[in-house]
């Protein structure tokens, strides 16, 4: 049982959190404007990449805040959380 | 026959145990285990083997035992536990199993639990490297968890009868566990086995804590209790497990590994037999040779696999009588089950104990499951610990280390390590023990198995598995142990192949031709011993398992005889049968007195979300696919949710409660889940929105009151109401008084009948309902619960998001295209609905079935076809059936059901295999019932 340190609540186990998928992938402003293939790539591409990635996390049994975190999908390590609208930190895997 | 010797031993010899064994009642005395309480009578052999039916017996003398498995009968039946871990107490009824044991069909009457606990450093192992290491943390400060599975501390120490620093091993044990037992912050678990290692030093322990009371088990105790523990630094000090030999039918009851012979004898004072020979590849068997003999066992000869034997151990051999044969090996065995003789050269020595040792595998399990890599070490010929972690040490013959002393020194090392780790560096020096000990075991030949009969040498006893599975698993092409273990079950059975993994990697490596260092271990994964279910469920089961919810009127649905449907966590009302009724005539009943007079359910669990601020009607806009911002307050509209794809994942009612406030209902199942996806959209993509989200589920209790007569009923209990159609229109809502408290009566229908929604405080839901049903006994109110509620909303084709609805279904293909705005600029979907795939004239639609037998029931879930014959397949499936039901207004049964192309099928027939044959159904509109709507108002 990993632990998990919510930005709000400190370490907590990993059976708390509700995993949101990459981070970073924002609503587009005006979908009626994008091509279906770009509008697709919205949807349903993600970035599957092995080593550091920055994905979305809810503390939904907790304070049900949601934050950002990097996870070494290598190790499950993470290697940094940080609150949503703040830029993505710098990590060394 | 007597095997227990005169003195010696940790058994409480004044006192009896009875017990009984395959039918046979024996005695063993407090401190026996099963296994020693029978070879103390001279009972070597257990069970059979799994395939084979070969006879077993007792290899090794603790959790390692590969063979010794039994079901205990009494107290309660348990099945496959080993022998050699049972602690004995009086009463005990067990017998052997043939490799498989059986379930009890009775409830485990016994509690099980669990607690948590939180350490700076956890040691596994008390043994001597344990024990210096937890008492060196302890000294430092640190708050020191110490596990071990055996039921008392001393681990390798228990099985010999060595001295430390000149005084019995026992007294220094005893003062190290007592001064860790007073000092604050320690916690010391015997009968605790750590059988699983996870991240961030998150430990799992079983502990065994009235097992061994057996009858005297207090009902009150926890009888096992799973530790969750949580560490900054671990200490595995897990120790080394001997491993045998193999050759040709090594798999005799009798043929034991040397050192657990050993520990019968010191710590049970129990002989393996009368005449005994020892097959060794190391120093160590000499130990047992030389102790078994000076205890009276007739040690007929030692066969040493070595060119040469060890001169001093050797010299005292020969001064007690026992023949040492260098260079040679037992090729095989003889006796009708029991052994009777060992196969040496061209001699048959007879004897009724092989004692046999082939080196020791350090025990790696947790240290591999917390990801550590393993390295071969060529010497021992055993896979040991090859890498530093940051918060786990080992110490110990876990390492290979198999000096006593230099173990203590590493437990001191990793004691220390580790409480410094956790930020504790104070603390005395903690003296390391020496050992009398004359035998160490390094320094022996690595030698995995005997040439002989392929089919008779047995790598994996409890698996049956033998040299010559392993070898026709190379042989056809697998070189990767993980699929040589799959391919022959070697390591698989309860043990988990303790003693016969290495060996087996190692005949593998020698038929491949390979070094063994260059093969990959076999992955170690939890649980490290057997653990039960019962264990894992601890107190989650039963009605613990998990929350029952229950409205505010349940206890009268209880009452009335309403059956329950679970859905979700919620117990809802199924239907309220009245004598003689089953499902579906009380339905029929239900659903004719509310359409034809009145009927009333308890709607309390439906999921509600006070959704609030400046931006609320904005926020909405975005989430439902339909306009809400500019429904008026005091008035209300349905609503359709989908996700970014298009597809439909929930739909309900959101009431305009003020300019900065809406009531958004969802549908049971998804309260939550619709809660948690407004806060993801806030949260993430709109934090600049004023919006403000509350479940108030169970704030209210929802009473939808249902058809042609709810008006009379609720103008009898609402007197301030006007509710006549013109001054309470369809799709609005009023706060009023109903039965005397406030209330807020919403005019909405999910069955097309004229219907009002009434909502008070879940306090007063009881009293309102009452009031309701009193009301409207003249016009014969009925209760009636979800079967009724389903039927009446399918007669009117409105789907059940979840029922007909997949997360594959869009608002067009219900043919609710009348809820989706063409005005908004967007709304989450929206997009999406412009997508070819989402445009194509073949999607699954939602429409009516009626069969052509208006008699004939389709099961829901039944498939689709469109020929009444069915072609060779595959064939091809139109859709399925998703609601199907009897109906009492149509006078027949009807379905809704997903079609490919379907709204452009209506009027055809097609066809829905039920059982053997194809029930023909005439497709049509999913509206099935009042189609024009005339019921409505009334």
């Amino acid at each position: 049982m990993q632990l998990i340190p919510c930005p709000w609540c400190g370490p907590r186990e990993e059976a708390e959190f509700h995993y949101g998928g990459q981070a970073h992938v924002a609503y587009p402003e005006d979908p009626s404007a994008l091509t279906d293939e770009e509008w697709a790539r919205y949807v349903f591409f993600r970035e599957n990449p092995s080593g550091p990635f920055a994905e979305r996390w809810s503390h939904n049994a907790g304070c049900r805040r949601w934050f950002n975190a990097v996870r070494d999908t290598r190790t499950h390590d993470l290697l940094a959380v940080y609150r949503v609208g703040e830029p993505m930190p710098e990590v060394t895997a | 026959m007597n095997l227990r010797t005169p003195t010696g031993g940790a058994v409480d010899r004044n006192t009896v145990l009875h017990f009984t064994f395959n039918g046979t009642e024996y005695t063993g005395h407090p401190g026996d285990t099963l296994a020693s309480a029978l070879l103390a009578h001279g009972v070597h052999e257990i069970g059979s083997s799994v395939k084979l039916g070969r006879p077993r017996g007792i290899v090794a003398a603790g959790s390692e035992d590969p063979t010794s498995l039994v079901q205990v009968e009494a107290p309660f039946s348990e099945p496959m536990l080993l022998a050699t871990t049972v602690e004995l107490y009086d009463g005990l009824v067990a017998r052997g199993l043939a490799g498989q044991g059986r379930l009890s069909a009775e409830p485990d009457p016994a509690r099980y639990d669990a607690k948590h606990e939180h350490c700076d450093v956890l040691v596994v192992g008390a043994g001597p490297a344990g024990l210096v290491a937890a008492l060196t943390a302890a000294r430092a400060g640190a708050r020191v968890v110490l596990v071990d599975e055996q039921n008392q501390a001393g681990g390798a120490l228990l099985g010999v009868d060595e001295y430390l620093d000149d005084r019995p091993s026992a007294e220094w044990v005893a003062d190290v566990v007592a001064e860790l037992r007073s000092t604050p912050g320690v916690l010391v678990l015997e009968r605790t086995t750590a059988f699983g290692m996870y991240q961030d030093g998150f430990v799992l322990a079983l502990q065994k804590r009235t097992d061994h009371l057996g009858f005297a088990a207090p009902a009150s105790a926890a009888r096992q209790r799973v530790w969750r523990i949580r560490t900054r630094q671990t200490v595995l000090a897990t120790g080394a497990h001997e491993r045998p030999v193999v050759f040709a039918d090594n798999d005799r009851p009798g043929i034991m590994l040397a050192s657990s012979a050993r520990t019968f004898l010191h710590r049970y004072g129990v002989l393996p037999g009368s005449r005994a020979v020892v097959f060794t590849t190391n120093d160590s068997a000499y130990c047992a040779a030389i102790d078994l003999a000076e205890s009276g066992v007739d040690v007929a000869l030692v066969v040493d696999a070595r060119p040469e034997a060890p001169a001093r151990l050797a010299t005292e051999c020969a001064a007690r009588g026992i023949e040492v044969r260098a260079g040679q090996v037992v090729t095989g065995t003889d006796g009708p089950g029991r052994i009777t003789a060992a196969h040496v050269g061209d001699e048959r020595i007879a004897c009724d104990a092989l004692l046999v040792s082939g080196g020791w595998n350090p025990v790696v399990s947790l240290f591999s499951q917390a990801r550590g890599k393993l390295r071969y070490d060529a010497e021992l010929g055993a896979f040991v610990p090859g890498e530093e972690l940051s918060s786990v040490r080992v110490a110990g013959s876990a390492t290979g280390e198999l000096d006593l002393t230099a173990c203590a020194r590493q437990g001191r090392d990793a004691g220390a390590g580790a409480a410094r780790a956790a930020g504790f560096t104070a603390g005395g020096q903690v003296p390391l023990p020496a050992s009398d000990s004359r035998c160490t075991a390094r320094s022996g030949l690595v030698l995995w198995r005997v040439p002989g009969s392929d089919d008779t040498s047995f790598v994996d006893l409890q698996r049956d598995s033998t040299v010559a599975d392993v070898l026709r698993a190379t042989g056809a092409g697998l070189r990767s142990l993980e699929h040589i273990k799959r391919y022959t079950t070697i390591g698989t059975a309860h043990d988990q192949g303790k003693t016969s993994g290495m060996i087996a990697a190692g005949i593998v490596a020698e038929a491949l031709g390979v070094e063994l260092a260059e093969q990959r271990p076999t992955t170690f994964r939890p649980p490290y011993t057997s653990v039960s279910f019962a264990a894992l469920a601890g107190r989650d089961r039963g009605e613990l398992h998990d929350p029952v919810r229950v409205t505010s009127i349940h206890p009268w649905h209880v009452e009335h005889g309403a059956l329950f449907e679970d859905v979700g966590q919620w117990k809802r009302p199924w239907y309220y049968p009245r004598p003689g009724e089953d499902l579906h005539t009380a339905v029929l009943r239900e659903c004719k007195a509310t359409r034809e007079g009145v009927g009333m359910m308890d709607g309390s669990t439906l999921g509600k979300i006070d959704v609030q601020g400046r931006d609320a009607g904005a926020f909405l806009d975005m989430l439902y696919t339909n306009m809400m911002s500019t429904l008026k307050v005091g008035r209300i509209r349905y609503g359709v949710m989908c996700g970014v794809d298009g597809m439909v994942i929930d739909d309900g009612t959101v009431i305009r409660v003020g300019e900065q406030r809406y009531l958004v209902t969802t549908t049971t199942g998804n309260a939550a889940k619709v809660l948690d996806w407004m806060e993801e959209w806030l949260q993430t993509e709109w934090p600049h929105l004023d919006v403000h989200c509350t479940s108030v589920t169970e704030h209210w209790a929802t009473i939808p009151l249902v058809g042609p007569r709810s008006r009379d009923v609720l103008a009898a209990v609402a007197p301030d109401l006007d509710v006549s159609n013109e001054a309470f229109e369809f799709m609005t809502w009023r706060d009023t008084e109903v039965a005397g408290v406030p209330a807020r009566v919403c005019r909405i229908s999910f069955s097309g009948e004229l219907a009002y929604e009434i909502n008070v405080t879940a306090w007063h839901g009881i009293t309102v309902w009452e009031a309701l049903m009193a009301a409207g006994e003249r016009y014969g109110i009925t209760p009636y619960g979800t079967e009724t509620m389903h039927v009446l909303r399918a007669e009117k084709g409105y789907p059940i998001i979840g029922q007909e609805t997949d997360a594959t279904v869009t608002p067009q293909d219900l043919g609710m295209s009348w809820a989706v705005s063409k005005k908004k600029r967007d709304f989450i979907g929206k997009r999406s609905f412009a997508r070819a795939e989402n445009n194509r004239t073949d999607r699954k639609q939602l429409v009516g079935l009626l069969p052509a037998d208006p008699s004939v029931l389709l099961p829901e879930g039944s498939q689709i076809v469109e020929t009444d014959r069915l072609p060779e397949p595959p064939v091809r499936m139109l859709g399925h059936v998703t609601s199907s039901y009897p109906s009492a207004a149509l006078g027949r049964t009807f379905a809704l059901a997903l079609v490919r192309s379907g709204h452009e099928r209506i009027g055809e027939t097609l066809y829905v295999p039920v059982d053997d044959s194809l029930v023909p159904v005439t497709v049509t509109e999913s509206v099935l019932y009042d189609k024009e709507g005339a019921r409505r108002d009334g």
